[in-house]
């Protein structure tokens, strides 16, 4: 279960998980690349109410992400 | 010093002024390192046609003048946003000499993205390693002569904020720029399948390049399906070959995430060994201050709180003091000036006594008013908490076309709409600041609401402060809609999809605040000042013209033949004349009331004059009427352009007038 690929909305908060793939045009890739948030990187969900944003630790920075972007990075 | 320079350029014509261009992500303190950079040799303009701010400065090292343009701040050199535009086609057609990244230490590799995609612009790089303490702070041990040695690029570890570092920051760009030869960074790596892609579109677009632009550059850009490049490039060359290039692209439509994955790995491997991460995550002062910051229900409490303090402090030093001291000295200069100007005809008189010194009165009131404000807001934005305001307000804002930092400045408009519009500089992209800018003047400022609450219960007695409430609400709701009406209507729709750094907190750097507020406030006198005083002046001359009687003056000539759109609304010449007069300012409204009604039974004679309906109506117009004189200036200062402001005011007249006549024949057929 706990290995299951999961879109990243769905990672509770205080939880780490490792990126897989996203799910996205050139141009979210880029700019989530630019943010730190590529396919391996290790991400760790800070805060996720339901119908918020969602907030993760990435690279050592905190990125806000609305829930549609996150919902197309999917991490296991 | 400038002898110096002068006499310089003559003893060495080859001597032409060298341009350093600084880019960096956001949040790495770049305004910092250029404030350090050139103190109060800045010029704060936009770029062309655009209302994205470009700062330029300079500063002399070892006998030579350096311009500085600092680059708008980007997360990377794709084109998906004006200001990615705007920094790669600087760096690109103007080839500074030398390009300095800022880099933010605590948090290295996603920094370095950046530059791994500034390297195959071919241009020489120094890496400022700015915010050391922080990453000193976080854990991070950076060794930043190993970094160096692994890319090839002069690395400067600074403190921008206490000025460390900026003396050998200058120093490695008069070195480098003396020397461009000896530059020699290391070529990123790139995974040999997508370099063998990389050839093959270069092979094809080989000699169709336009001078300007590296090819494997170009060819990169292909492939990341870059939509700027893609355009250039579908132009230079022939059918044949764009066709060939087309199907190259899509046997490799994912390429995007190989590339991207690509860099990382090029950086985790320039890194390794440079860089030590703290092991266990420490939870830092951020993630404990953002544990109620950001929180859903706590945060906007929070977020309330901070605006409503920072409205109060701006209104009660700023502009009560201000208010007072007018009110006490602005008489008296009045008839002390008038008792100089005896010997100059009536209307001179007039002219100065009524039309210049309340115009500068209204400057010196707005002055005071808004250096207070920049303060508070310039503190705000270098803690960090801009960004958590952009967070919180996001699920509420983007529903009409805006980011959550739009909500600042219309929640300043509530005090008042000349910081609300100026206060748009903190909104991210070109076309989210238009709109916001367009908008503010939806939101009745405070002397808006003043005037409503004053006149409310003389029409509408115990049911006063619902209509006032309602008409509040009103407003909002016309904006709502003008938002998702503007968002429809202005091309180039963005992806309101929200990606967005948090930055650490950090203590408040006067010297960046007080750089800020000086920027800001030379910009309004310099802009806004001169509109402000002509526009007092030509609304002076309306009222005093030809008879030096408002009664009989042109502005009551307006007024009267105006009138058969006051009859669709209930209104007399008189009151249309006051809803002209409020576009002076918001707070003569009931002084210039005073004035026309002429009576000293004000409250009945006004009652006698407008019935329920048409006061009613009086009040919509009034609350979405055109923005006075000092709104409009800094409309037409910061979104440069005559015509949006023009267009803005005249929207508003329709709007404001409609919704006028809307409500009267509502009213007048339920009451």
């Amino acid at each position: 279960m706990n290995k299951e690929r999961i879109p990243l909305t769905e990672l509770p908060a205080g939880k780490q998980a490792q990126v897989e793939i996203i799910q996205g045009g050139n141009n979210l890739i880029g700019r989530l690349a630019g943010v730190g948030i590529t396919p391996g990187v290790e991400v760790t969900m800070v805060q996720n109410f339901r119908k918020r944003p969602v907030i993760v630790n990435v690279r050592y920075t905190q990125i806000a992400l609305g829930r549609s972007v996150a919902s197309k990075i999917y991490v296991k | 010093m400038k002898n110096q320079i002068n006499t310089d350029k003559v003893q060495n014509p080859k001597l032409r002024p060298i341009t350093i261009a600084l880019v960096g992500q956001p949040n790495v303190g770049k305004s910092t390192v250029f404030n350090m950079m050139t103190g109060m040799n800045q010029h704060v303009g936009n770029w062309p046609g655009k209302t994205i701010e470009k700062k330029t400065g300079t500063f002399n090292y070892n006998k030579t003048t350096y311009h500085v343009v600092d680059l708008p701040g980007i997360y990377n050199l794709t084109a998906n946003s004006l200001e990615e535009v705007i920094a790669r086609d600087f760096i690109i057609k103007e080839r500074p000499n030398v390009v300095v990244a800022v880099v933010n230490a605590a948090a290295l590799e996603r920094n370095l993205y950046l530059v791994s995609e500034l390297i195959p612009l071919k241009v020489p790089i120094i890496i400022a390693l700015n915010m050391m303490d922080v990453a000193k702070r976080e854990g991070h041990r950076i060794n930043p002569e190993l970094l160096e040695k692994a890319m090839g690029i002069k690395v400067v570890p600074m403190v921008a904020a206490k000025n460390k570092g900026v003396d050998e920051l200058m120093h490695a760009i008069d070195k480098l720029a003396h020397r461009v030869e000896d530059y020699k960074h290391v070529q990123p790596e790139i995974r040999p399948d997508l370099l063998a892609v990389l050839n093959d579109i270069q092979a094809q677009i080989e000699g169709f390049v336009p001078s300007d632009y590296p090819k494997d550059w170009v060819a990169l850009k292909l492939l990341e399906g870059d939509k700027a490049v893609t355009q250039m490039m579908k132009e230079y060359l022939e059918s044949s070959r764009w066709n060939a290039v087309q199907d190259i692209l899509r046997e490799h439509d994912d390429a995007m995430l190989a590339l991207v994955s690509s860099r990382y790995e090029w950086i985790d491997r320039v890194v390794k060994g440079a860089v030590e991460h703290p092991k266990a995550r420490q939870i830092s002062r951020t993630a404990k201050l953002d544990r109620f910051a950001t929180h859903p229900v706590w945060g906007i409490f929070i977020m309330l709180g901070i605006l409503a303090t920072a409205i109060l402090l701006a209104k009660r030093i700023g502009l009560k003091t201000t208010w007072d001291a007018l009110d006490r000295y602005l008489p008296i200069a009045k008839t002390g000036i008038a008792s100089l100007l005896t010997n100059f005809p009536s209307w001179i008189r007039s002219m100065v006594v009524d039309g210049i010194i309340p115009g500068i009165g209204i400057l010196i009131v707005f002055t005071v008013f808004l250096t207070m404000f920049f303060v508070i807001l310039g503190i705000l934005e270098d803690v960090g908490y801009l960004a958590r305001v952009g967070y919180i307000m996001h699920r509420f804002m983007h529903r009409i076309g805006l980011y959550g930092k739009s909500f600042l400045p219309l929640c300043i408009g509530f005090a008042c709409n000349v910081p609300g519009v100026m206060g748009t500089r903190v909104v991210e992209t070109e076309r989210a600041r238009l709109m916001t800018i367009l908008l503010t003047p939806f939101v009745p400022c405070i002397a808006q609401t003043t005037t409503t609450v004053i006149l409310a219960p003389i029409f509408f007695g115990a049911l006063a402060p619902l209509v006032v409430v309602g008409l509040i609400l009103f407003n909002i709701v016309v904006l709502g809609l003008s938002g998702i009406l503007l968002n429809r209507v202005l091309p180039n729709r963005e992806h309101l999809e929200l990606i967005m750094e948090l930055p650490l907190y950090q203590w408040p750097n006067p010297r960046t605040i007080g750089i800020y507020v000086w920027q800001r406030m030379k910009h309004f006198l310099a802009k806004a000042g001169t509109v402000i005083v002509a526009a007092t002046v030509v609304i002076w001359a309306l009222s005093y013209f030809p008879h030096g009687n408002i009664e009989t003056s042109i502005l009551a000539s307006i007024g009267r033949f105006l009138t058969p759109l006051g009859e669709l609304m209930g209104l007399n010449w008189k009151m249309i004349v006051v809803l002209f007069a409020s576009f002076v300012s918001k707070e003569s409204t009931l002084v210039s009331m005073g004035v026309l009604v002429k009576d000293p039974n004000f409250v009945s004679a006004l009652q006698a004059m407008l019935t329920t309906p048409a006061a009613l109506a009086f009040l919509v117009t009034h609350m979405l009427f055109i923005p006075c004189i000092t709104t409009f200036a800094v409309i037409l200062g910061e979104s440069r352009s005559w015509k949006w402001a023009i267009l803005c005011v005249a929207y508003l007249f329709v709007v404001a007038f409609g919704m006028g006549i809307l409500v009267y024949q509502i009213a007048r057929l339920i009451i």
